[in-house]
């Protein structure tokens, strides 16, 4: 991440307003770095597609800029689209085509032909594991064959920005983890730079260099998912001794531990003493150290950091599940309609 | 210019082969014609007797309306696969894409034209294996499935247009189902116009399925009037450029609205 390259993402106060007076984005901000992982994370409704629409091309703000790539999204609509790869929630490949003819018709669009588009069809075929499928219509593929050929999709012209709209919503969890580790595998792809929106933490969490949290159309907060759970003061850490320690052990274990900085909230009971600390994994040493240093053992030592959850109460003043609910309640019809 | 042209040929052959994949829906859509043509067509095989048909035979006069309604009834269901690739998806996919905007719709447009044309000529053949008579020969003939290309170009712009617009699929069954009969009747398609209610020779007058069957079966007869036929072709022209350039003001608007 150079200082001095211009960002691959960068919008500037977008509003957009749907008729019916939905207010979807209320300047909303975001720069992503070249060669970076960037994940929006929010609940459904937040404003993360909104978002994904028009730095995609597909829906103009009411104000506020934006540029992708270095073009800007409004002005040269047709430079960004030459320049990112899109897959949507709904990428729709044709399923009565297979899964080459789809690649090759998303080629011909980037103006590839010839051997050229073969060779590289051929390739993301390779690479999605789906060869052997190639020449089934789309129509028989399983979610996680659709969702692989929807990313192949998005890459056969070899983007500079890859945007990944909810890549693993509806899957299964074997589905779902081939997906995050495929999408690993891209991030690690040289200057590819990686847009992604997600309602799981969990996801946001494994896959994003840095994540901005998305709520009521803006950014509430933006930073690495570690910087985000670090400025909850206070992992939890616990520590079990080899043995129980007397009246007289308590008093001095607490006296140290206590002056360790960044320790705080020292409890010591029996042979388990836990503690908040600043930095759970930063305290760690300092505390294994000063146990040494009065000579007692320990057997185990944990450190519990705070999830995104903490971090999504913190900034958006509620919890993440809650604010999700929309998104529950359908899951919720979802299991009814499938009961009947 | 070239690029428009091979990318809305990339769209006209995608939609292409969805019909050339289903044999058996290109099947399904000649069975009503063969049931008007043949049914319909012996059954009331007496009517000619009345006069003004133009011909002996009730076959000839009835091949070029069967041609016509074909090509609207198959053409205003377009929107549904539209509405379909909108939900689906692929439109907004297209979109992000460097393809012409002008190539996704002109996509439609040929591919329907294309489809129509098949059917219309299949429908001509049918007719002829039943011993029809086409008097005005392959011209006759071309002008006919011009004209049904035409018509087909109005209703499947307009049936494109109304899925882009209110994206129900109920409202476009309600549309077409509202329309289709009410449009058969008030035409030539069963009966020489000297033989219907006054009123509903003049409403037909309006009705662009008339024209399509009016200019058809002139250019078929022995002794074609240019004047209907030209008439009726350039009013279905103009209705059909009209039709297209709605239906890219509504996919303007579509894109607008995403």
């Amino acid at each position: 991440m150079s200082g001095t390259r211009a960002p691959a993402v960068q919008a500037r106060q977008l509003i957009k307003t749907y008729p019916g007076d939905v207010t979807a984005l209320n300047g909303m901000d975001v720069t992503v770095e070249p060669g970076t992982v960037f994940g929006l994370l929010g609940p459904n409704g937040a404003g993360k597609s909104t978002t994904v629409k028009i730095l995609t091309t597909l829906a103009r703000p009411d104000s506020g800029t934006a540029t992708v790539a270095g073009h800007d999204v409004l002005r040269h609509p047709d430079r960004v689209r030459r320049a990112i790869g899109v897959v949507a929630q709904n990428s729709g490949a044709d399923p009565t085509a297979t899964g080459r003819e789809n690649l090759q018709l998303q080629g011909r669009l980037y103006g590839l032909k010839g051997a050229a588009l073969a060779k590289r069809v051929d390739e993301l075929l390779d690479r999605f594991t789906l060869t052997d499928a190639a020449k089934r219509p789309v129509k028989g593929y399983s979610g996680g064959m659709r969702r692989r050929l929807d990313v192949a999709l998005g890459l056969v012209h070899r983007p500079e920005v890859l945007f990944l709209d909810e890549p693993t919503t509806g899957l299964d969890p074997e589905a779902r983890t081939a997906m995050w580790d495929e999408i690993g595998r891209l991030a690690g792809e040289e200057g590819l730079t990686i847009l992604l929106t997600t309602h799981y933490l969990e996801e946001a969490d494994r896959l994003a260099e840095r994540i901005a949290i998305v709520d009521r159309g803006r950014v509430v907060v933006e930073g690495t998912p570690d910087s985000l759970k670090g400025e909850l003061r206070g992992d939890a850490v616990h520590l079990e001794l080899r043995e129980a320690v007397g009246d007289a052990g308590r008093t001095l274990l607490r006296g140290t531990l206590v002056g360790l900085p960044g320790v705080h909230e020292v409890l010591v009971d029996g042979r388990r003493v836990s503690a908040r600390a600043d930095d759970g994994a930063a305290a760690m040493p300092l505390l294994l150290a000063a146990f040494e240093r009065v000579g007692v053992g320990v057997a185990a030592a944990t450190v519990a950091r705070p999830s995104l959850d903490d971090v999504y109460l913190r900034y958006a003043g509620r919890r993440y599940s809650e604010a999700d609910s929309n998104g529950t309640e359908q899951l919720a019809v979802a299991v009814a309609g499938g009961a009947r | 210019m070239s690029t428009a042209v091979s990318q809305t040929w990339y769209m006209t052959q995608r939609q292409l082969m969805v019909f050339v994949r289903q044999p058996a829906f290109a099947v399904i859509t000649l069975i009503q014609p063969v049931i008007w043509l043949f049914l319909f067509g012996n059954l009331f095989k007496k009517v000619v007797e009345l006069g003004g048909f133009g011909t002996t035979s009730y076959l000839d006069y009835l091949v070029p309306g069967v041609v016509a309604m074909s090509a609207l009834s198959s053409n205003m269901w377009a929107g549904m696969g539209t509405l379909e690739e909108i939900q689906r998806g692929t439109l907004n996919r297209f979109l992000t894409t460097p393809v012409s905007r002008a190539a996704l719709m002109n996509g439609n447009v040929v591919n329907n034209g294309l489809v129509t044309a098949f059917q219309s000529v299949v429908i001509v053949l049918l007719g002829l294996l039943g011993g029809a008579d086409y008097p005005g020969g392959i011209g006759g003939i071309a002008i006919l499935v011009a004209a049904s290309v035409l018509l087909g170009t109005i209703f499947g712009a307009l049936s494109n247009a109304l899925g882009m617009l209110v994206r129900e699929r109920e409202s476009i069954i309600g549309i077409n189902t509202f329309l289709l009969l009410p449009l058969t009747f008030l035409s030539s398609a069963f009966m020489a116009p000297s033989q219907m209610p006054s009123w509903m020779r003049h409403t037909a007058d309006f009705n662009p399925l008339n024209w399509a069957m009016v200019a058809g079966r002139s250019a078929m007869s022995e002794h074609p009037d240019w004047g209907d036929v030209l008439s009726r072709g350039g009013a279905l022209l103009g209705l059909a450029v009209a039709a297209v350039w709605l239906s890219i003001r509504t996919f303007r608007s579509y894109q607008r609205s995403v």
